[in-house]
């Protein structure tokens, strides 16, 4: 765990990092990010050459070519502006890992450079925008997922929650044991599908029992797998990520 | 079907071995007790440690955990060398053991020296690691258990499924069963009662016992003392009955110093049982004394190596021999929890021992053990020496691939053709941003076309759909949208 300990004062300009699977598949989630932080005020740059972390290469050992992936990434950033990732989970990657990956290569301060600047978007907007919330939506009861990623390698178990908390119609409720993992983990669901649909069986069980209506998550892996899970069963219990939800009910 | 029938179904007495870890896998997800016993006390566990810690700054114990050992590692050939002079000043005779096979030797071989013909037993996972039982079985030395659930698991010719409650897999009507088809006690879910014959059973074999081993918890180097952390008074009885006590040991589990103790047996024990403190404490610095009445005439520490020095080649992997033997992350972990101790097929199940067996055994027999772990991180978590176990099982998977330092048995195994090119495909693709582009662009284009099936996946979920515009092409839009909010801002209306 490598939680950021003293924050910089709201910057003018932040890049933002989307991330493959919000690029593939939510990319709403990543846009209601950036309105997020242009409505603070803060002018944001998307590098279009922005491709993946290159985080499945790395927890697969492939990492030759999690390296390369990663090296792609390290030049979108040249400005000292910090960078805005919308997943713990890619968060934790280019933090935490991406300098260990670099060790005793040529790469290796500009990675650490690089990974100094990456602030997952809830703790961005709690510890740097210091954000204040008007809710508009309508009363609802919803259900919290932190990611592993957030939660353990970021150290962002409050964030998210602290913003929900905000939202004056929103009853947070908390499911039995919210902090094990949803069966995701990248690859892990592909390799072992029998174990992972185990874990997400008993996480959809544990969101239905707590009566949310909906569950919110700062990682679209959970969400895809938690909710896939839900669609499967035709359950009423829909996911979001929290950047959608935040921004849903407050614009 | 009567009582017995079930648990011959539930518990059939067979082998498991980690090459069938999806096969076994599969068996324990679909077996309601197993999913149920192993649920209810990993459960209970993390409550008592989490309660055990309470108001204590458990950070910085692990803190202090870890640097204890890491300094003992740092020094640990000259540790052991300091152990084994002061042991043998003691009085107590200390034997190396290159591997399982040699340990065994040389614990058959004190027995035979001493026409032993019943050996006891407290609980030591090393003994297991070596087969010592079997071992001595083979030379017509009987070696029974006394932990009250290695005693069970030997009735029920079963392994552990967990390093410090080896029965956890076991409920009380199937103890039950066991107990009675065994020993013949009475059917029944009194649980004193059960405890109490087993105690009784055991009891008599302690007196005739010849010799007894143990594990070690923790060798202290500049005093040459062995501790030993247990519950049932068997270990007590174990190392002080007999004639002879034999204890067994890694060579990583030295101390430095006496003053080490105390805060790893504060975090060893909240960790394994959430127990502030246990019912026993022993600490073994020499045999029977002059004048002494009661204790064993012999002693004898074997240091067994077994791979470790190799892992301690290795500056990362060296971690993995920081472990005290705890279980919390077993205890905390979802697949574990899941698929209990057994579907590994190793000695040390759950995360510890998915980095630790593939040194044991090699990474062809282990393969499948790195990747039982979706990295959530709870292991690393509450591990009171603070390996870094998600990044060791990462390093073991580069090993299996080929891609990594090429120091573990059996490095490069899981690599396959087929595998090896879909991330070199992965590799080009996202790091050609202009084909990245364009590729993303036609996904979402012909996601009408996108498979509803996705292999295991969809038997369980759905399969997600690409969205119809990736974020690249909506971040266009967007900016295009806002320049011309922008301007009808400035202009005058």
């Amino acid at each position: 765990m490598t939680p950021v300990k003293c924050y910089p004062p709201r910057p003018e300009k932040v890049y933002f990092f989307g991330t493959c699977l919000i690029d593939l598949f939510y990319p709403e989630a990543g846009l209601d990010g950036i309105r997020l932080l242009e409505r603070e005020g803060i002018e944001v740059l998307f590098p279009q050459d922005q491709t993946c972390c290159g985080q499945p290469a790395h927890t697969s050992g492939y990492h030759d070519e999690a390296r390369a992936v990663a090296a792609a990434q390290l030049d979108l950033f040249p400005e000292p502006w910090p960078i805005i990732v919308p997943s713990g989970s890619c968060g934790g990657m280019m933090r935490t890992h991406y300098p260990k990956l670099f060790a005793g290569s040529a790469l290796e301060k500009k990675a650490s450079e690089v990974s100094g600047r990456i602030y997952e978007l809830t703790e961005f907007l709690v510890h740097v925008c210091h954000l204040r919330l008007e809710d508009r939506g309508q009363p609802e009861k919803v259900a919290m997922h932190t990611s592993c990623s957030a939660r353990r390698e970021m150290g962002l178990a409050e964030t998210g929650p602290s913003l929900l908390a905000q939202l004056g119609q929103v009853e947070l409720v908390e499911q039995d044991r919210a902090a094990e993992c949803c069966g995701f983990g990248g690859t892990f669901a592909v390799r072992h599908p029998e174990i992972s649909a185990a874990m997400v069986e008993d996480k959809t069980l544990a969101i239905e029992a707590a009566g949310a209506e909906r569950f919110v998550t700062t990682d679209c892996g959970c969400m895809m797998n938690i909710d896939g899970r839900f669609a499967h069963q035709k359950k009423a219990v829909k996911g979001e990520h929290i950047a959608s939800y935040l921004w849903r009910r407050t614009s | 079907m009567n009582a017995q029938n079930q648990i011959d179904q539930a518990h059939p007495v067979q082998t498991y071995s980690p090459r069938e870890f999806h096969r076994q896998a599969h068996d324990a997800l679909g077996n309601p007790q197993i999913r149920g016993n192993f649920r209810k006390a990993m459960d209970g566990l993390m409550t008592k440690r989490r309660d055990s810690f309470e108001g204590w700054d458990v950070e910085t114990l692990r803190e202090l955990g870890a640097n204890i050992r890491m300094r003992a590692l740092a020094k640990l050939p000259d540790l052991l060398e300091q152990l084994e002079a002061n042991c043998q000043a003691n009085g107590i005779r200390v034997h190396w053991a290159e591997d399982g096979e040699e340990a065994c030797r040389i614990i058959r071989e004190i027995c035979q020296s001493h026409d032993a013909k019943l050996v006891i037993k407290g609980k030591s996972m090393v003994s297991e690691e070596m087969h010592l039982n079997a071992h001595l079985e083979e030379a017509g030395i009987e070696a029974l258990e006394s932990d009250l659930g290695e005693y069970l698991v030997q009735l029920n010719e079963q392994t552990p499924s967990h390093i410090i409650m080896p029965a956890i897999h076991l409920n009380t009507d199937e103890i039950s069963e066991i107990m009675h088809d065994k020993t013949g006690t009475e059917r029944t879910r009194d649980v004193d009662y059960m405890t109490a014959a087993a105690r009784q059973q055991l009891r008599e074999r302690f007196m005739a016992a010849d010799v007894g081993v143990s594990g070690v918890n923790f060798a202290v180097a500049e005093t040459g003392t062995l501790c030993l952390v247990e519950n049932e008074g068997n270990g007590r009885m174990t190392t002080t009955v007999p004639p002879v006590h034999i204890a067994v040991t890694g060579i990583e589990k030295v101390v430095e110093h006496l003053r080490d103790v105390p805060p790893l047996y504060a975090l060893l024990t909240r960790s394994a049982t959430g127990q502030q403190v246990t019912t026993y404490f022993n600490m073994i610095s020499s045999p029977r004394k002059e004048g002494e009445h009661d204790g064993p005439k012999e002693v004898h520490l074997v240091l067994v190596d077994s791979g470790r020095s190799r892992i301690y080649q290795d500056d990362e992997l060296l971690d993995t021999l920081r472990c005290i033997r705890c279980g919390a992350c077993m205890n905390h972990c979802p697949v574990y929890t899941r698929v209990g101790g057994h579907t590994y097929g190793t000695t040390y199940p759950g995360p510890i021992g998915s980095i630790l067996s593939p040194h044991m055994m090699g990474l062809e027999e282990t393969k499948d053990l790195p990747t039982a772990s979706s990295l959530c991180g709870a292991c690393g978590e509450v591990c009171p020496v603070k390996i870094p176990i998600p990044d060791l099982l990462v390093r073991l998977r580069r090993e299996a691939v080929g891609e990594g330092r090429g120091n573990v048995a059996g490095a490069g195994v899981k690599r396959t053709r087929t595998e090896a090119a879909a991330w070199k495909g992965f590799q080009w693709m996202a790091t050609h941003p202009g084909v990245w582009r364009s590729g993303t662009a036609v996904v979402g284009k012909l996601r009408a076309l996108t498979p509803g099936k996705l292999g295991a996946w969809t038997d369980y979920r759905t399969a997600p759909k690409p969205a119809g515009k990736t974020l690249h092409a909506m971040i266009k839009q967007h900016q295009v949208d806002k320049s011309r909010l922008d301007k009808s801002d400035k202009e005058p209306r």
